[in-house]
């Protein structure tokens, strides 16, 4: 058992460094336009990233990134909690909100190009406009899904509505409404770079494309890596924040098995 | 307080697709119209906005002028066209993501030993943005090709069909491999019988989920790269100023994705009809 152990932790370090070396000999062995050696993306992302770009490109690119997410949470959180309380209103919303969440996402780039223009508003329009459909859709579900018998215990204690809605429903109804946040969150990305790819002046999208056109290789694999890291990171940053957050449910179902 | 928990026993079952006798057909088919009510009068609140200049009929046409834009639009070839090599790119890599991801996945699944030394690898590459790849696709592809957004498209759609094989195969219940192998049942027929079946409500999701995405990133690549489908028309149409049309074609995007994910969704019920869990996930 133990050494078992050993050998899997083992396979969990060496295969990557492995791959790592396959792409440092391959690269050096035939350079290729495409495909310039390691060492020079290397030496690419610790001058552009570390951190003399990160201000005129990461930090906008990240604050219209978490600006549109957010609006998408408060606003799909919301329109959800109306729609999952409101039987009559989520019988008319269905079919609307089934149509808008499946028009795919860039299609809706040049309508917000020619309807809000090429700023940082039109950008974050287009991420939360984009990123509220799941968070919206699994609010619905999760409000509906709240058991009944939690309603009445709080109900034949006197909860007041405000409480219940606070502590009952949308308790009840966070781990829906993490799952429908974490849906979001990768489009969140691909949105904020593709919107940065069409009419822009700076940011992580921006940079690459830019690089690619001036034929700066090293540079735009040093972008491409960037945003592997920030999906990466964002990822992490959100499971932690979900298990913080979601502890208690956890909790409940380990208890039960 | 004895009175709350037989409420639970009471509560009604949800609705089910069988089929109910046909005064329940003609109600459902009501319901389904009524339903409509709520997008009715959106579109005539739109068309309200627009025709009184309250929104800039500039950038927001009314929608009676947008459907009327669809209809002659649907009368031409080269939207069928449009739609067809959107559909083309998008079935080419979804193909694709299913030939790689299946194979690998079960692989990948399969053993513990290969699981580890992979895991690394694919839990750093799954969450990289695929159109982070965009500016790669353009150098290695001639521009307005089928072939860049494809690749686009397959690489996108690879990464959630692989990651919800290896939870299938990994989900299996040991006991039904232990039993497998006590009636001495060779590996093959092991896998076709036991580990296929326990996996396939996270390959149908997998492919779900797959194919939505593979339609974003085929869209994406003709609105970014040029590559011909209802991408580049709708930008086309944005450049040239033909407004209506563009929102036409977005439409077409919609009922697209429309399409597409409630086909899945019902082969998912139907391969899945036996299996209890696949009520209830999320979206």
């Amino acid at each position: 058992m133990r050494l078992n152990r050993a050998a899997y932790l083992a396979a969990e370090i060496v295969t990557p460094l492995a791959v790592v070396l396959i792409v440092l000999w391959f690269t050096n062995a035939q350079p290729s336009f495409f495909l310039p050696p390691l060492q020079d993306v290397v030496a690419a992302f610790i001058g552009n990233w570390l951190f003399a770009l990160v201000p005129e490109h990461l930090v906008p690119s990240l604050a219209r990134l978490f600006t549109g997410y957010i609006a998408a949470i408060v606003i799909g959180v919301g329109a959800g909690v109306l729609i999952g309380k409101v039987p009559e209103i989520r019988r008319q919303a269905t079919p609307v909100v089934e149509f808008l969440r499946a028009i795919p996402p860039p299609a809706l780039l040049p309508f917000t190009l020619i309807a809000f223009g090429t700023g940082d508003a039109a950008k974050v329009i287009l991420i939360a406009l984009v990123c509220v459909w799941p968070i919206l859709l699994n609010t619905v579900d999760g409000i509906t899904g709240v058991e009944s018998t939690l309603r009445e215990t709080g109900e034949s204690y006197r909860i007041g509505r405000w409480d219940t809605l606070l502590h009952v429903d949308l308790r009840a109804a966070s781990p829906q409404i993490f799952a429908g946040m974490r849906a979001s969150l990768p489009l969140a990305i691909i949105i904020m770079v593709i919107s940065e790819m069409v009419g822009a002046t700076n940011g992580i999208g921006f940079f690459i494309v830019q690089a690619q056109r001036t034929f700066a290789i090293p540079d735009m694999w040093s972008g491409i890596i960037l945003l592997g890291i920030l999906g990466y990171l964002l990822n992490l940053v959100f499971t932690l924040v979900e298990r913080g957050a979601l502890a208690w449910y956890h909790g409940s179902r380990a208890d039960v098995r | 307080m004895t009175v709350i928990s037989p409420m639970r026993s009471v509560r009604p079952a949800p609705p089910r697709s069988a089929a109910p006798p046909s005064a329940g057909v003609l109600s459902k088919v009501w319901r389904r119209i009524s339903s409509l009510g709520g997008a009715l009068a959106l579109i005539l609140i739109a068309e309200l906005l627009t025709r009184l200049e309250l929104l800039p009929a500039q950038y927001f046409p009314p929608p009676s002028v947008v459907l009327g834009r669809l209809v002659t639009l649907m009368l031409e070839a080269a939207f069928w066209q449009a739609v067809g090599l959107t559909l083309l790119g998008w079935a080419i890599a979804l193909g694709i993501a299913a030939l790689i991801a299946i194979p690998l996945g079960v692989l990948l699944g399969t053993s513990e030993l290969v699981y580890r030394a992979t895991r690394p690898i694919v839990e750093f590459l799954r969450p990289v943005p695929s159109v982070a790849l965009i500016p790669l696709v353009f150098l290695m592809f001639p521009p307005g090709s089928l072939d860049g957004k494809v690749f686009l498209a397959a690489f996108a759609a690879t990464w959630p069909l692989l990651i919800q094989v290896i939870y299938g195969v990994r989900s299996i219940n040991p006991t039904q491999l232990a039993t497998a192998r006590s009636f001495q049942i060779g590996r093959l027929r092991t896998f076709f019988r036991v580990v296929l079946p326990a996996a396939t409500p996270y390959l149908a999701t997998g492919l779900r989920i797959s194919a939505t995405v593979a339609l974003i990133l085929a869209i994406t690549g003709e609105i970014i790269m040029g590559a011909p489908g209802i991408g580049l028309e709708i930008n086309r149409a944005r450049q040239g100023g033909d407004v209506p049309m563009m929102y036409a074609y977005v439409i077409v995007g919609g009922v697209l994705g429309m399409v597409l994910n409630s086909g899945f969704a019902a082969l998912e019920r139907r391969v899945l009809h036996w299996h209890a869990s696949q009520r209830g996930g999320t979206r």
